[in-house]
């Protein structure tokens, strides 16, 4: 405390923001969807999102020790990534699952880079586009929603999946995908609760509303024109309500590291991802493109940087 | 002229089959020369150049020289040797014509020789454009298209890695891994990532 | 004697090519998906060094120097030729399998290096002992990483199980999972040199 109480020289201005203040807000932003989910798909959520959870803590915590550098473990951010990578799984996975990907996702995504601050892609994507890879089997097979309700809601496929398949979409509404009444990952389904935490965000002004707004604009928009066989006839709402598109566009396109610092770097970001995303859902192998969008983005966001940084005042 | 062929080899050469990320050609090239932007993207146009009009060349050595007389396996031998001869050639030619233009890249022209990616687009054109030592009809436009293509391919690859390990620079990378270990994970995520692309269907 | 014998390993340890120099890399990592294709591709691409280090040593004084490069070329191309032939004749099934990969040994930086760097300058026996050390080198690094990644990718090493219920990690059978291990086992090779992490 003291040291906060050195100044020097007027006016100033305070403000309490620190990097886990940052980190355990986005935590707390992430904990409606997590309800959400749990009430979705039952207990099974629970358990695999604190197995990820611990899994990320205990990784980053040992390679801090291995390292010798300060241990971060307690500013959050390893919480997030593990918060996030079980958010992109079906919740019926067996529970090494998460323990890989967490582990893949904080050494592979984050510590080669050099930790906090330095990794070059969304730490929990790696995991993801990782498992996906790895052990697409238990990636692909979801759980039928609120079983014990007795629910009458698809089983084990997303409204994307089935889109995919070429059928008919006609038992689904868009109150259901708002509300998260379908197959899918643990925390990508409810909108509802991810809306809020993400209000949360802005509001606190974490995260600033560039990125978020112009990807799913893109998807809505590219949806719309190329998403039917007829031309403007696409389903543009459907594609946002459906799939990853909320939880990545507000939780893991807005990641302090590895996204563009200017607003208009942001712009060209959120632009991409959007185009990218309706590209491989439209066209791809995968009925889901968020995650490849968003690390291909992720890759480019160096040189979209380069040429959206503020020139320095007075040089060319 | 189908539009739907030329968008599948755009896709596939580009992203899918990238030349580094997945057919791991002219990788060398790739960890050695992606440290810093300049250089990466003279590198790529020069391998851009090359392996267009090398594609090209060995198409008509292929269906003009070779098939009449019934020289298939002389392929490799023929195909290196005017690959290294166009080179030598262009890399006089710039020489003389333009010693700007030979600072910029051509520094970067006779390691393209021995760049596995010109030989291999052009091994490759006559294994997926020639069907039982015919000629598909159209091929020689889609094996340059299929050369622009994997230039382009090259290109992005390079670009990315440049500018990431540009900005590696400034970063505290765990020792052992700087330079080279920590080049191939990252294109191993580069790659991880690429696969978004595959099954594509239009 | 024993100079031969120093040539020999030294392309298995100290100077190997693939984790030492760096050279030959992309054929390494495209056929290093099962044991059985880095045999096969460790054994041509050991044929055809030992080949034209052969050739190159004994017609070395009559090359100009000039010209030397497209000299080699077309003495390795030659071999590649006579292996690419062989392959098929003999093994169609691994040919298919290596693909391109065969024709792209004339570019593999590691036989026209061992023929610029050392055959053009030694006798006939050295440059066979060279050649060969290279080879074996080359060989044995694709066998480590095809084993780990036929393993991890597939669960099997030359189609024998060997731990039950391993659920194989895909992703080691495709490229992103070979680039993967080569920069891990490049990494694991600086900390064992003693590089401070």
């Amino acid at each position: 405390m003291t040291n906060n109480l050195i100044v020097s020289g007027s006016p100033h201005i305070h403000k309490p923001a620190s990097i886990s203040r940052i980190m355990w807000t986005v935590v707390i932003s992430l904990i409606p969807a997590g309800i959400a989910g749990v009430i979705i798909f039952g207990l099974d959520a629970l358990w695999v999102t604190l197995v990820a959870v611990v899994a990320a803590v205990l990784t980053e915590l040992i390679f801090g020790i291995w390292t010798k550098k300060k241990i971060t473990v307690l500013d959050g951010s390893a919480v997030i990534t593990g918060i996030l990578l079980a958010f992109n799984l079906p919740s019926g996975v067996p529970l090494w699952l998460p323990i890989v990907g967490a582990v893949f996702s904080i050494a592979i995504g984050k510590q080669v880079f050099g930790g906090l601050g330095q990794n070059i892609f969304n730490p929990a994507l790696v995991g993801r586009v990782f498992l996906m890879a790895s052990w697409p089997k238990y990636m692909t097979t979801f759980t039928q929603p609120l079983r014990a309700a007795g629910y009458d809601a698809i089983t084990s496929a997303t409204p994307l999946d089935i889109l995919k398949e070429g059928k008919v979409l006609e038992h689904i509404s868009y109150l259901n995908l708002f509300l998260g009444k379908h197959g899918g990952c643990i925390g990508e389904v409810c909108i509802l609760a991810l809306l809020i935490g993400a209000a949360l965000l802005l509001i606190k002004g974490y995260i600033s509303w560039h990125i978020p707004v112009t990807y799913i604009f893109t998807t809505a928009v590219f949806t719309y024109i190329f998403g039917a066989a007829q031309i403007f006839h696409g389903d543009w709402l459907f594609h946002i309500l459906s799939g990853g598109l909320i939880l990545g566009a507000f939780f893991m396109a807005t990641d302090y590291v590895a996204t563009p610092l200017t607003a208009k770097g942001q712009l060209i970001f959120g632009l991409g991802c959007g185009l990218l995303t309706a590209v491989i859902r439209i066209w791809g192998g995968y009925p889901e493109g968020v995650s490849y969008a968003i690390l291909m983005m992720n890759a480019a966001t160096p040189f979209i940087d380069r040429y959206t940084k503020c020139r320095i005042y007075g040089s060319k | 002229m189908n539009l739907q062929e030329y968008l599948t080899i755009f896709i596939s050469a580009v992203f899918v089959y990238n030349v580094i990320l997945s057919r791991f050609l002219g990788l060398c090239s790739f960890i050695a020369i992606s440290k810093e932007t300049k250089p990466a993207l003279a590198m790529s146009s020069a391998v851009m150049f090359v392996i267009v009009m090398s594609s090209a060349i060995t198409w008509f050595v292929y269906r003009f020289l070779l098939l009449p007389f019934n020289l298939g396996y002389l392929r490799t031998i023929s195909f290196i040797l005017v690959i290294a001869t166009f080179v030598q050639l262009v890399e006089m030619i710039i020489r003389k014509l333009s010693p700007q233009l030979y600072r910029a890249f051509g520094i970067y022209l006779p390691l393209i020789t021995v760049n596995c990616a010109v030989l291999g687009v052009a091994v490759l054109n006559i294994d997926m454009f020639f069907v039982n030592g015919k000629a598909v009809a159209g091929s020689f436009y889609y094996s340059v298209f299929q050369g622009v293509c994997v230039g382009l391919g090259y290109t992005l690859a390079m670009l990315l890695m440049s500018g990431i390990r540009e900005r590696l620079e400034l970063c505290n990378v765990p020792k052992p891994l700087k330079d080279f270990p920590l080049a191939f994970i990252i294109a191993s995520i580069l790659s991880l990532s690429f696969m978004g692309f595959s099954g594509f269907k239009f | 004697m024993k100079n031969l014998i120093k040539e020999f390993t030294k392309g298995i340890i100290k100077e190997n090519p693939t984790f030492v120099l760096a050279l030959g890399l992309c054929p390494t990592l495209a056929v290093s998906v099962s044991v059985a294709n880095a045999i096969g591709m460790g054994i041509a691409a050991t044929f055809v060094l030992l080949g034209s280090s052969l050739i190159i040593s004994l017609v070395r004084d009559f090359i100009p120097d000039k010209i030397r490069i497209p000299c080699y070329i077309v003495i390795i191309a030659t071999f590649v030729t006579i292996t690419e032939l062989c392959m098929k004749a003999y093994s169609p099934a691994l040919d298919r399998s290596l693909g391109i990969y065969v024709p792209l040994i004339v570019v593999n930086c590691i036989v026209l290096g061992r023929a610029e760097a050392f055959a053009c300058k030694n006798n006939l026996a050295r440059s066979f002992f060279d050649g060969l050390g290279m080879g074996v080198g080359f060989t044995l690094a694709l066998i480590l990483i095809s084993a780990i990644r036929e393993f991890l990718g597939s669960g099997q090493i030359l189609g024998h199980t060997l731990v039950k219920g391993f659920e194989p990690i895909f992703v080691f059978g495709m490229p992103s999972g070979a680039l993967l291990v080569i920069g891990l086992l490049l990494g694991l090779f600086n900390v064992l040199k003693g590089k401070k992490i």
